[in-house]
């Protein structure tokens, strides 16, 4: 690993200061640190942002859940008020790779750095969610923009992650056996009015399955999906999965997340 | 005093492992060390045009850069392949040479091509990208069923074939066949495995310029063999001032047997620069580096009567050694596979062949079971396959080919001493409720999902093995084991063996084995092993061979202590040595009340005399001191065996296999302690279970290893697995006087069939291959389904 200068920062306006082209923030650094070692990205200053008091925590109110960005997702596995308000986001967490990993990744990273197989872009997608950056707001719709790509500025600092509370809903993950990100990973979102199914792991980045939202919209029963043939062009093929699969999977992890709602 | 062979001692390791006191390689650290970093080739195959170091070389805090020049040039042998193995047409195998640091050609991603050290692993980290290598790159050759069609590798290895070799009779197996009801054949891979060792290899080498001595750290299985080899071969010091020393090993599977590319360089170079130098690997090192496991290609055939008995078997496989041939490279898919291929059963006539080819990978060499657990998979992939063809129920095929006389002379080269097969199958049965399966799939049927059986029975050669025989064989050493069991004079003891344990519990179970010869209490016995200064020789830890071979040495060894104890008891006691006995560390005068413990009479030993009297205790013709060796040469090899059964459900939408249930039913002989040998099933079960279901080496066209990291190589996990279901049926050896037989590589043996059977069973007996991921199976379970449409 090559030299850098560490910072930690005290709060988001001097983490957003230090920021440069060649800058990372530092969250759980599960994902920084072993790039930097395998020499796949350098950086001359890295950012500690975990002792930013205001980015850390879980606030539950009547309509959201609101989740510090630095928050680890062995936090928000572990608490109690997500697990009554989005009982399948705090199992999501807990099924975020292995304890290492839980123990010291957040879901800021997680957002930040829009893996097209993490989980927690899916639960985004699927929960209306809001992402607090400390200058705006940016809808989960927009800020998805495609493989390991936001709408995140240079120096733009996640705060918070505010998700919708839905009527019903559920996440169901084929996991990668090895690195057990998601292969597919499925977040089916009933909310008053519609229905949302947020898809990681298929293609290049997560998205919304309109078709199955419409079926699902229209009678939520898995049996509106069952069947569905999806295009396949678009999706990911690798050792692990062929697209021919992926495409499968995407409609039998739908209809388990329906069927568990 | 109650007899400690046979419980559930507890490890004398634990205490140390458990609070973080073992002590690695990686943990030794040297005054004034260096640090080295091993420059390795990006390509599968390319010439070295040109290679650059004078940038290197400026780089801060380098100490030295060193290439296959200058390894070439000081005459450092290479590594090597221990085994001799003739082709069928009687020509010998064709090796390539093997230099430490590649000098002209690279073969595989890895070979490394220069060593830069410096004072820091920083500073050596940043030289080293600073080495310039031109390569030219050559085609790669990275496919086990095409090598031989593929460009020429090594100079003068027509084929890239390094043997064809044969084991057993064509023509007697062409008669058979020609009598056969049926014929069933199979096409199956042995998939490529990676030993994922927790620790990975590391070494420190150290230079004494006074003693002219070079002192190696290493963390290999057998620290004498390692020596001989280096010096023998690789032209590093002679033996005499070499010292390899192996501390804690954090496992090994049979990736440490050899000895590796920086091993040597290392040791060399500590020398030149008159410093230490330190290296350990980095996972994606192992992953590179470390030898590789299995890869073979096979096809099989079994000629069978209409009522199932055998009566002949065909097996003809391709076997890739990877870039070049290693240690055990050439004896794994030969001697250690050909023979147990015709399994736990009577078959007249049988004939294995094997190529053996050269591609552009990593080596491939003895894993976890070397050679038995490629032969096993063959074999009990046909059985199953015959019990599906023949519509004979799968334990009851087994069941009437199996002996049931022992010895049973197996019908290549091995006779089994002792066994009961039958036994071992009706206990598993029972274990498994093999007749409650029906119901089971039943019940699964009825949440969608399919549910399979399987079984495998098996047997394996191991506690390897007697000198004669292998060395007739091509093996380039003999393959005893010693041990010297050492009284101090205040009666505690220590044993040194030639085994190496890197996880198999020594320091525990040779100390029962020795507090039960000495009737010593076993906190007062200590097992020393792992370094060349201290006890005789060894041949180390693999092919289940420590217990059988080394355990007997040490067996042997207390014996000649008590034999003198017994002359020096009865000189002590004016007795006649023949009365003398011994029994829970005293020496009785049979029919009388006089007896000395063994604690004083190796006191006495030590200090032969009385004040005031001229006396000695010792007889004519004894020496003081108490302390015996013992070189074991084992008479026969000793034959593990056993039935598993395995159960899995698999989820038709998903490809989803989980495996619900499984029994190993084993008899290995006598066993010393059953908690150490439940570690050991379990840790065998996971490999095995690892290679059926998840574990697979992958390398692309160009040879570039797909699965270089554990985001993509799949290591099982604990939540894999469903609660070991284990048992034994117990069955001394024969051969020798413990009766023990080896229980390390049972696990990784037998599973892999096992699952496999089962999961090809749920899917109606169509074919997956290792591993039966779930993209596989899922479209074996499109294929039921529209087979099942079409039959409805
Ligand atoms: C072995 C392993 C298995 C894993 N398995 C899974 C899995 O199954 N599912 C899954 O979803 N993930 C998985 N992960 C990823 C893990 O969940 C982490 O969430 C992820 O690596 C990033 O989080 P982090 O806190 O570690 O971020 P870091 O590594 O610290 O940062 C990652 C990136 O995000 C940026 N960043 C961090 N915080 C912020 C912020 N507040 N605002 C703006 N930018 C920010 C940084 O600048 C950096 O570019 C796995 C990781 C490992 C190592």
């Amino acid at each position: 690993m090559k030299d850098f200068n560490y910072h930690s920062a005290k709060d988001s306006k001097e983490a957003s200061k230090l920021a440069s082209s060649s800058s990372a923030f530092l969250a759980g650094g599960m994902t920084t640190i072993p790039s930097m070692k395998l020499g796949l990205a350098t950086y001359k200053d890295l950012i500690d942002i975990k002792n930013i008091k205001k980015l850390s925590g879980i606030k539950v109110s009547g309509k959201s859940v609101t989740i510090g960005a630095a928050t680890k997702h062995v936090e928000v596995s572990n608490s109690k008020d997500v697990k009554k308000a989005i009982p399948s986001l705090s199992s999501l967490a807990e099924g975020i790779g292995d304890p290492q990993v839980r123990n010291r990744g957040t879901i800021g990273g997680s957002i930040a750095n829009n893996d097209p197989s993490a989980d927690y872009p899916s639960a985004c997608i699927a929960l209306n969610a809001t992402i607090h950056t400390n200058e705006r707001k940016i809808e989960a719709a927009k800020f998805f923009k495609g493989m390991f790509e936001t709408a995140l500025k240079k120096g733009e600092l996640i705060e918070a992650i505010e998700f919708q509370i839905p009527e019903k809903s559920s996440y169901q993950k084929h996991p990668n056996p090895a690195s057990r990100y998601a292969i597919v990973g499925v977040y089916v979102a009933k909310h008053k009015g519609d229905v949302n199914v947020a898809v990681t792991g298929a293609k290049s980045c997560v998205y919304n399955d309109k078709e199955m939202s419409k079926a699902l919209s229209g009678n939520f029963s898995s049996s509106s999906i069952d069947g569905m043939d999806l295009d396949s062009s678009e999706m990911n093929t690798d050792m692990h999965a062929s697209a021919e699969f992926r495409a499968s999977l995407v409609v039998t992890q739908a209809k388990k997340a329906v069927d568990a709602c | 005093m109650a007899s400690l062979v046979g419980s559930r001692v507890e490890r004398k390791e634990d205490k140390r492992f458990l609070t973080g006191k073992g002590r690695y390689t990686a943990d030794i650290n040297l005054v004034n060390q260096t640090y080295a970093i091993f420059v390795r080739s990006p390509h599968a195959r390319a010439s070295i045009k040109k290679l650059n170091i004078d940038k290197a070389l400026k780089s801060s805090g380098v100490v030295s850069i060193l290439t296959g020049k200058e390894i070439a040039d000081e005459k450092i042998g290479g590594l090597i392949a221990g085994w001799a193995i003739r082709s069928e047409d009687g020509t010998e195998m064709k090796c390539p040479g093997n230099p430490p640091l590649a000098k002209d050609n690279v073969n595989f991603v890895g070979d490394p091509v220069a060593v830069v050290i410096a004072e820091s692993l920083a500073e050596a980290k940043e030289a080293a990208e600073k080495v310039e290598v031109d390569y030219k790159v050559l085609k790669a050759v990275t496919s086990t069923a095409d090598a031989m069609n593929g460009d020429t590798i090594h100079e003068g290895i027509d084929k890239n074939l390094c043997f064809d070799w044969l084991l057993g009779d064509r023509q007697k197996v062409k008669d058979a066949f020609d009598k056969a009801d049926k014929v069933i054949s199979i096409d199956i891979i042995n998939n490529r495995l990676i030993p994922n060792a927790m620790e990975p290899r590391a070494c420190v080498a150290d230079y004494n310029a006074a003693s002219e001595e070079i002192t190696l750290y290493t963390t290999s299985q057998n620290p004498h063999l390692s020596r001989l080899i280096m010096s023998a071969f690789g032209n590093v010091a002679p033996e005499h001032k070499l010292r390899v020393v192996a501390p804690d090993v954090g496992g090994g599977f049979g990736s440490k047997i050899n000895v590796y590319n920086e091993d040597i360089v290392c040791s060399w170079a500590a020398k030149k620069i008159n410093r230490a130098i330190k290296w350990v690997a980095e996972r994606s090192e192992s992953f590179l580096t470390d030898i590789h496991g299995r890869d073979h290609v096979t096809h099989a055939e079994l000629a069978v009567t209409k009522d199932g008995k055998f009566l002949g078997f065909k097996n003809e496989t391709i076997a890739n050694l990877g870039a070049y041939a290693r240690v055990f490279g050439t004896v794994t898919p030969t001697y250690l596979f050909g023979p147990c291929a015709t399994g736990v059963y009577e078959i007249p006539a049988a004939y294995t062949n094997v190529k053996a080819v050269y591609t552009n990978t990593a080596p491939v060499d003895a894993y976890r079971g070397a050679g038995r657990p490629e032969a096993t998979y063959t074999i009990e992939r046909l059985v199953e396959k015959a019990s599906m063809e023949l519509g004979i129920d799968k334990t009851e095929l087994r069941i009437k080919n199996f002996p049931t006389a022992f010895p049973f002379k197996q019908t290549l080269v091995h006779t089994v001493d002792s066994g009961d097969y039958v036994a071992g199958m009706e206990k598993a049965k029972q274990m498994a409720d093999y007749k409650g399966f029906e119901a089971r799939r039943k019940e699964s049927e009825g949440k969608g999902k399919l549910r399979g059986i399987g079984v495998t029975s098996y047997f394996e050669a191991c506690g390897i093995a007697p000198s004669a025989a292998v060395m007739s064989l091509g093996c380039g050493v003999g393959l005893w084991e010693s041990a010297e069991v050492r009284f101090n004079p205040t009666g505690q003891v220590t044993v040194y063996t030639g085994s190496h344990s890197h996880g198999q519990s020594h320091q525990t179970t040779f100390a029962q084995i020795a507090a039960d010869e000495l009737g010593v209490p076993i906190e007062n016995i200590d097992v020393v092993h792992g370094d060349t200064d201290k006890g005789t020789f060894g041949m180390g830890t693999y092919g289940s061979r420590s217990l059988a071979v080394g355990g007997i040495a040490i067996v042997n060894a207390c014996k000649k202590i008590v034999e003198k104890g017994k002359r020096v008891t009865a000189k002590m006691l004016e007795a006649n040595p023949e009365d003398v006995e011994f029994k829970d560390g005293e020496f009785i005068v049979s029919k009388s009340n006089k007896k000395k413990t063994i604690g004083e009479v190796a006191f006495a030993c030590y200090l032969p005399g009385v004040r005031d009297e001229m006396k000695s205790p010792l007889p004519e013709g004894d020496e003081p001191g108490l302390k015996e060796t013992s070189f074991y040469d084992p008479s026969n090899f000793s034959f593990p065996a056993g039935t598993h059964i395995a159960e899995v459900e698999i989820d038709p939408e998903t490809g989803h296999v989980k495996l619900e249930k499984y029994t190993a039913c084993d008899d290995f002989g006598r066993i010393i302690n059953p908690m150490v040998v439940e570690g050991q099933v379990h840790g065998g079960l996971a490999q095995g279970i690892g290679q059926a279901l998840y574990e697979n080496a992958e390398y692309d066209e160009t040879g570039q290893l797909m699965t270089g990291s554990y985001m993509d190589y799949t290591m099982p996990r604990a939540d894999n697995f469903p609660e070991f279901n284990i048992g034994y049926t117990c069955t001394h050896a024969t051969t020798n006087p413990l009766g023990v037989k080896g229980c390390g590589e049972a696990g990784a043996i037998a599973a892999p069939p096992t699952v496999m059977n089962a999961v090809i069973d749920a899917l109606g007996g169509q074919e997956v291959t290792m591993p039966a991921t779930a993209e596989k199976v899922w479209k074996a379970c499109k294929n039921l389904k529209k087979s099942n449409v079409k039959a409805a």
